[in-house]
C-alpha cells in the first residue's frame, strides 16, 4: 500500500506502478468533465482544444460563480463547490478518452465496470476512487478554475483546473485487472443466502 | 394564522441554501454511531472523512456536496392557516419563485434541464419542478420541508409489482438485492427508504418518505417497524461498505412506510437517499417563522 504523488502529465510507466489500494494525491494540472462534456466529444463529433495526454480527469460538475477575469480568477470562474459525480453512468466514454485523448488517469465515485477495467489494462490506466458526497472538503485542494472550454454545456463543460495535494486518493481499479468494487461485490453477492435465511426468507 | 405568500418566498429560498449547508442532528448521530460500530479500518478512515466535510461545510460556510438535487418541497397546511384569500395555486407559484431566487441569489449550481432537450434553465425549476407535496395537518402551523435529493442515491430507485404468493419473502429479497445492486453508486452509507403496498405510484412515494425522514424515527405500523428492525441489521451484513468499498457500514438504517394495498398486489419500492441526507424545515406559528430541520 504505497503513496503516491504525482502531477500529470504522467507516462504508461508511472500509472502501471500502481497497484489497488494504493494512495495517490495530486498536483497541478485537473481536468473536470461529466456526462454531456462526453456524450458531446464522442457522440457529436465536437472537439477541444485540450491536450488531456497523460492527464487525469474527474467526474464532476462543479458549482461556480461568474467574475471579473483576474490573475486569481484566470477563466472568469471562482470556485464555489467542487465534488466528484458517480462514474458508472460514463462507463462507456473510459475507452474513447484513452484511446482518442491519452488519458490515463479517471477519478470518481462509484467504480466502473468490466470495459473501463479492460481499457487500463490493455492502454495503461488506472481509476482512483474520492469519497462522494465530500465536497466541501474537495473544494479546499482546488487552487483555481485556470480555464474551460465547451463552455455552453455549463455546468458539464470541461472545466481546468489547478490543484494542490488533492486527495489521498484511494486506487481502486489498476492496470493489472484488479478492481476493489468487483471484490467487494463478488464479497457481498457471497453473503447474500447467508443475510435471506436470517431474515427468516424461504 | 394569516400567511404572506413574501414570507413563503423567503423561507423557500432560505431552506434550500440552508439544506445545502448543514446536515441534520439526527444524521449527525447516526454517523457517529456507524463510526463507533465500524470494524473494517478503511471504511472507517472513510467515515471520518465525511464527518470532517461536514465540519469543513460548515466553518467554510460551503455546500455539503455539489450535487444541488432535484428540490422537493413538502408542506403541511394546518388548522386555521389563512393566506389572504389567495390560492393554493399561488402557495405554489411563490415556493417555485423562491427555490429560482436561491439558486441564483446564492449562486449555486442548477442541477434542472428538460428531460428530452437537456435544456438547463439555471434556476433550478422546470415544469413539475420543483416537487411540491402538499398535505393537511391538526395543529395551527404551516410546515414547509425542503429536500434537495441528490441524483447518485434517486438514481437507485426500483419498484417490483411483486404478487400475494411471494409473501413478505419477497419484500425482504427485493430490499437486499437493491442494495447489493446500487452497489457504492448511491455513496453508502445510505438511508434505504422502502415503500410497502399502495399502487405502483403510492408504493414509490412511500419508499421516497421513508428515505427522508429523520434517523431515530419509526414507521407508525407496527408491521413496517418490524421490518425497519429486521432488515437494518441485515444490509449490514452484506460488507457493501462505505462508497461501496467494503465495511460494515451499507446503511445508516432501513425506513419502512406502509400502506394498504389491493387483494391481488403486493408491491414494493426502493429509494434511497445518500449520506449526505439533506433536509431542512421551516414552521410558520402565530408567533413567527423558525427554522429547523
Ligand atoms: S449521492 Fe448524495 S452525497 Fe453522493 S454526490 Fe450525490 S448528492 Fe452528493
Amino acid at each position: 500500500m504505497a503513496h503516491y504523488d504525482l502531477a500529470c502529465p504522467i507516462d504508461e510507466t508511472q500509472v502501471r506502478q500502481l497497484r489497488v489500494n494504493d494512495s495517490v494525491s495530486l498536483s497541478g494540472t485537473l481536468f473536470g468533465i461529466r456526462d454531456a462534456t462526453q456524450i458531446h466529444m464522442f457522440d457529436r463529433g465536437r472537439k477541444t482544444r485540450f491536450d488531456l495526454s497523460g492527464q487525469a480527469v474527474i467526474h464532476t460538475a462543479p458549482n461556480v460563480k461568474k467574475v471579473e477575469k483576474t490573475p486569481e480568477h484566470p477563466a472568469g470562474y471562482a470556485p464555489v463547490c467542487i465534488g466528484t459525480t458517480t462514474s458508472d453512468r460514463m462507463e462507456r466514454f473510459t475507452r474513447p478518452l484513452m484511446q482518442q485523448h491519452g488519458v490515463r488517469l479517471i477519478i470518481g465515485k462509484g467504480g466502473l465496470r468490466e470495459d473501463s477495467l479492460k481499457s487500463f489494462q490493455d492502454l495503461g490506466g488506472a481509476y482512483l476512487a474520492i469519497i462522494g458526497g465530500t465536497a466541501a472538503l474537495e473544494t479546499t485542494w482546488i487552487e483555481a478554475i485556470e480555464d474551460v472550454d465547451l463552455d455552453d454545456l455549463n455546468p458539464e463543460s470541461l472545466w481546468r483546473f489547478r490543484v494542490r495535494a488533492f486527495g489521498p486518493l484511494l486506487v481502486a481499479m489498476d492496470s493489472h485487472g484488479q478492481s476493489l468494487y468487483s471484490r467487494v461485490q463478488t464479497n457481498a453477492r457471497s453473503r447474500r443466502a447467508e443475510v435471506l435465511r436470517k431474515l427468516g426468507v424461504r | 394564522m394569516k400567511v404572506d405568500l413574501q414570507q413563503v418566498e423567503e423561507a423557500a429560498k432560505e431552506l434550500y441554501i440552508r439544506a445545502l449547508k448543514l446536515l441534520p442532528p439526527d444524521v449527525k448521530q447516526g454517523f457517529d454511531a456507524l463510526a463507533q460500530r465500524e470494524t473494517d479500518a478503511g471504511a472507517k478512515r472513510m467515515l471520518g472523512t465525511m464527518i470532517r466535510n461536514i465540519a469543513v461545510a460548515e466553518d467554510s460556510d460551503n455546500l455539503l456536496c455539489q450535487d444541488t438535487g432535484i428540490p422537493v418541497y413538502n408542506v403541511w397546511i394546518g388548522r386555521g392557516v389563512e393566506m389572504d384569500g389567495v390560492s393554493g395555486v399561488a402557495l405554489k407559484e411563490a415556493i417555485r419563485r423562491g427555490c429560482a431566487r436561491s439558486t441564483r441569489e446564492y449562486s449555486f449550481r442548477s442541477s434542472i434541464v428538460h428531460p428530452t432537450t437537456r435544456v438547463n434553465e439555471q434556476n433550478s425549476t422546470g415544469r413539475g419542478i420543483p416537487v411540491i407535496n402538499i398535505d393537511f395537518a391538526e395543529e395551527e402551523t404551516l410546515v414547509i420541508e425542503m429536500i434537495p435529493k441528490g441524483s447518485g442515491s434517486e438514481n437507485n430507485s426500483w419498484l417490483r409489482m411483486a404478487i400475494p404468493a411471494e409473501g413478505v419473502d419477497a419484500i425482504k429479497t427485493f430490499v437486499v438485492d437493491c442494495v447489493l445492486e446500487a452497489g457504492g453508486k448511491t455513496c453508502p452509507p445510505t438511508i434505504v427508504g422502502v415503500g410497502v403496498g399502495g399502487t405502483a405510484d403510492l408504493c414509490m412515494h412511500l419508499a421516497k418518505v421513508a428515505a427522508t425522514r429523520p434517523l431515530g424515527s419509526r414507521c407508525e405500523d407496527a408491521e413496517g417497524a418490524k421490518l425497519e428492525r429486521e432488515l437494518s441489521e441485515a444490509v449490514n451484513l452484506l460488507g457493501v461498505g462505505p462508497q461501496g468499498l467494503g465495511g460494515d457500514s451499507t446503511c445508516f438504517a432501513v425506513h419502512v412506510e406502509t400502506a394498504a394495498t389491493h387483494i391481488t398486489m403486493n408491491p414494493v419500492a426502493v429509494n434511497m437517499q445518500c449520506h449526505s441526507a439533506r433536509r431542512a424545515r421551516a414552521t410558520f406559528r402565530p408567533t413567527g417563522v423558525e427554522y429547523g430541520y
